[in-house]
């Protein structure tokens, strides 16, 4: 009997355990059952050979699940001397929710319920940026509307992650490249990243998340838009399986009036860093000292 | 040893199961308010928490509500052996197991609580050491679950040792109890300050986001426990022949009391806080108490709560009312009302309206939450049930053991 045969994620914690896992794959002819849960491990924490095993298995199930022979699974690793941060130019957005739908379909979101990963603030130009007097809901003829303005907000991806310390399990984490992750084969949805998270950024699966097939998009990463099942949480992670092989994020492409700016801080001639040279940023609730990497501002 | 602990069991179980028809009908109720749950927590396991009314704006309500609620009814423990023990009065020192046998009972409903609440139940063993990964020492969560499990072993632990010497008529062993049960009364207060910490540390929720909320919660865990035990020792006092004092009930009222009238200061000095600065954070407060923009669902509940903790403190106080049977018994039952609603609902739920973006979800719980909430409570009550059944024979022989 195989490893792999046994479990996908299985490390032989002792003799006994695995004897155990033994004997109960071999009376079950099949899968070892609950030893093989109480000896699987994190992503994470496996070696380079088991996470291909584990990914190729995820991309078969995943490929049955929707009659797809196009989806393929990555875990596409951050890039050395890489760090992302995002830039919003509040002057420019009109509050089209383009990038709401875009991240949608770019990242495998439930259609119904609807997860949206991007929530588009309409706020009134009279009060200035305040949450408690702005809607979510707006939904006029026509945007923009003369009176407000839009602050679009998804996962501020802070260096001082409160999502991440308050995590029972260790099953969300900051990568090197500053890109907050989480697993979801190891997520809880206990909800205490929802209770922590400032931004409202992180998204619960209330039930089994619905999409169809043929809008399913087939090139996915592990921590990022692969399907997620139900009872987990999930969030916007800056389009990891498009910008760690130097893509954009599809929100920034989508954006008809070149609101939303993305690149490496560690680049001195980067768009980031000429952004913050030049124009003034600010981030969202700087009190509570997460220190975002999503800077917003204003270039008109 | 074996064939002690083998006539330990059948004994105790025999025992436990044994009564009068009212029993019989107790335990039947109980055991169908228990299905009645377990087929609701069916369905959501099959479906997911879609079946609550929580949402991604209310991610934590009713069951995250009566988790804290109950974490506070396991003090009521603490309320017995205090003066029993450290103050060795001897009235309270015969009736304290009883505390022990609530807190047991209440740290089961709340752990059962916090495995409705997830949205991976199958995952739970990842809190545990060694098999899981605990995120220790950064989650409240985690450090939560330990110090509850720690808490339920201790219990277990005191009161499988009182009930098996007391079973096989031999003194217990004061050298072996004794120090569990002081260590008990730090313990009681860890597991009320960490669960005051999962909320206390989350400084997205300023409702939650404050220092006085491990004190509040103390506060009103040493009401709602002994309010459960004042009563079951006047049943007591009816149906048995165990020696309840009458000075043993107006005690613990009278220090229920003072545990009331520091809850009353630390909620007006939270209040004052509040109103007096009127910063935005205050919108959560008006939310519980007024209600905003015509959300206004908590609102009758919030003031139910005061007017319950305030009426209750003040028959507690008075020794006249304190005294009549009548009036204590009110008091009681305003007391639990009152600090259920207090940290069932008007804790987690205005803590999340609005929500970090400004957003207002009105969250009143669905029909399955509040069955799940119901099997939990009736598993609750059926182990505190039986386990009071085991325990009553043992004080009854004690009692006309002195007699004779």
């Amino acid at each position: 009997m195989s490893e792999r045969t046994l479990d996908r994620r299985t490390l032989m914690i002792s003799a006994g355990l695995s004897t155990m896992a033994g004997i109960s794959a071999a009376a079950s002819g099949k899968s070892a059952g609950w030893v093989e849960r109480l000896l699987k491990r994190r992503f994470v924490e496996l070696s380079d050979e088991r996470r291909e095993e584990i990914l190729a298995e995820i991309e078969e199930t995943c490929r049955k699940k929707y009659g797809r022979d196009d989806i393929t699974v990555s875990d596409t690793r951050a890039l050395d001397g890489v760090e992302f941060a995002y830039g919003l130019d509040l002057s420019r957005c009109v509050g089209c929710r383009r990038c709401v739908y875009a991240c949608v379909h770019e990242n495998n979101q439930s259609r119904d319920p609807q997860i949206h990963w991007i929530r588009v603030l309409e706020m009134k130009k009279d009060h200035g940026i305040d949450f408690a007097e702005s809607d979510i809901y707006y939904d006029p003829e026509e945007v923009p509307e003369p009176e407000s303005f839009y602050l679009p907000v998804a996962c501020q991806q802070c260096r001082n992650p409160a999502c991440v310390k308050v995590c029972p399990v260790k099953a969300t984490w900051q990568e090197a490249d500053g890109i907050v992750v989480i697993d979801p084969d190891w997520c809880l949805g206990c909800r205490c990243c929802m209770s922590a998270c400032p931004y409202g950024a992180r998204h619960f699966n209330w039930t089994d998340p619905t999409i169809a097939a043929e809008e399913i998009n087939p090139d996915t990463h592990v921590f990022g838009n692969l399907p997620r099942p139900k009872g987990v949480v999930e969030k916007c992670t800056f389009c990891i399986h498009r910008t760690r092989k130097g893509r954009y994020p599809a929100c920034v492409e989508i954006c008809p009036v070149g609101a939303r700016k993305f690149g490496n801080l560690l680049d001195e001639d980067g768009e980031m860093r000429y952004l913050m040279r030049e124009k003034r940023v600010f981030v969202l609730k700087e009190e509570l000292n997460t220190k975002p990497r999503f800077y917003y501002f204003f270039a008109t | 040893m074996i064939k002690d602990i083998a006539s330990f069991i059948t004994g105790s179980a025999r025992i436990a199961f044994k009564g009068n028809t009212t029993f019989y009908a107790w335990i039947a109720f109980l055991g169908l308010v228990c299905l009645w749950g377990l087929a609701a927590w069916w369905n959501q396991f099959q479906h997911g928490l879609i079946t609550t009314n929580m949402r991604d704006q209310v991610s934590w309500a009713f069951y995250i509500g009566n988790f804290t609620f109950l974490v506070g009814v396991a003090a009521a423990a603490v309320m017995l052996v205090i003066p029993a023990y450290i103050y060795d009065w001897k009235p309270i020192k015969e009736i304290a197991i009883f505390g022990e046998l609530l807190a047991v009972s209440a740290i089961v409903m709340s752990m059962l609580f916090v495995f409705v609440d997830v949205g991976r139940p199958d995952r739970v063993w990842q809190l545990m050491p060694i098999i899981g990964t605990p995120n220790l020492p950064s989650s409240l969560l985690g450090w939560d679950v330990m110090v509850l499990n720690g808490y339920l072993v201790l219990n277990l632990l005191i009161v499988l040792h009182l009930l098996y010497t007391g079973f096989h008529r031999r003194p217990y062993n004061r050298r072996f109890v004794v120090p569990l049960l002081l260590f008990s009364i730090p313990a009681a207060v860890g597991i009320h300050t960490v669960t005051a910490f999962v909320y206390a540390g989350t400084a997205a929720r300023p409702f939650w986001n404050s220092a006085i909320l491990a004190p509040r919660f103390l506060a009103s865990a040493f009401c709602s426990g002994p309010a459960i035990l004042l009563i079951l020792f006047q049943i007591l006092q009816r149906t048995t022949s165990i020696k309840i004092k009458d000075e043993a009930i107006w005690k613990i009222a009278e220090l229920m009391a003072y545990a009331m009238f520091l809850n009353l200061f630390l909620f007006g000095a939270e209040i004052f806080r509040e109103y007096y600065s009127n910063t935005h954070h205050l919108i959560h407060t008006q939310y519980l108490y007024s209600g905003v923009h015509g959300h206004d669902a908590l609102v009758p509940y919030a003031w139910a709560s005061l007017i319950c903790s305030v009426v209750a403190f003040l028959l507690f106080l008075i020794p006249a009312t304190r005294k009549n049977l009548v009036t204590l018994n009110l008091g009681c039952v305003l007391i639990f009302a009152g600090v259920y609603i207090e940290k069932g609902m008007a804790l987690v739920i205005p803590g999340m309206t609005p929500d970090t973006l400004g957003e207002f979800y009105e969250y009143v719980p669905t029909l399955s939450e509040v069955r799940v909430g119901a099997g939990i409570f009736a598993v609750g009550f059926l182990i505190f049930t039986l386990l009071c059944k085991m325990a009553i024979p043992i004080l009854q022989d004690a009692a006309s053991g002195e007699s004779t």
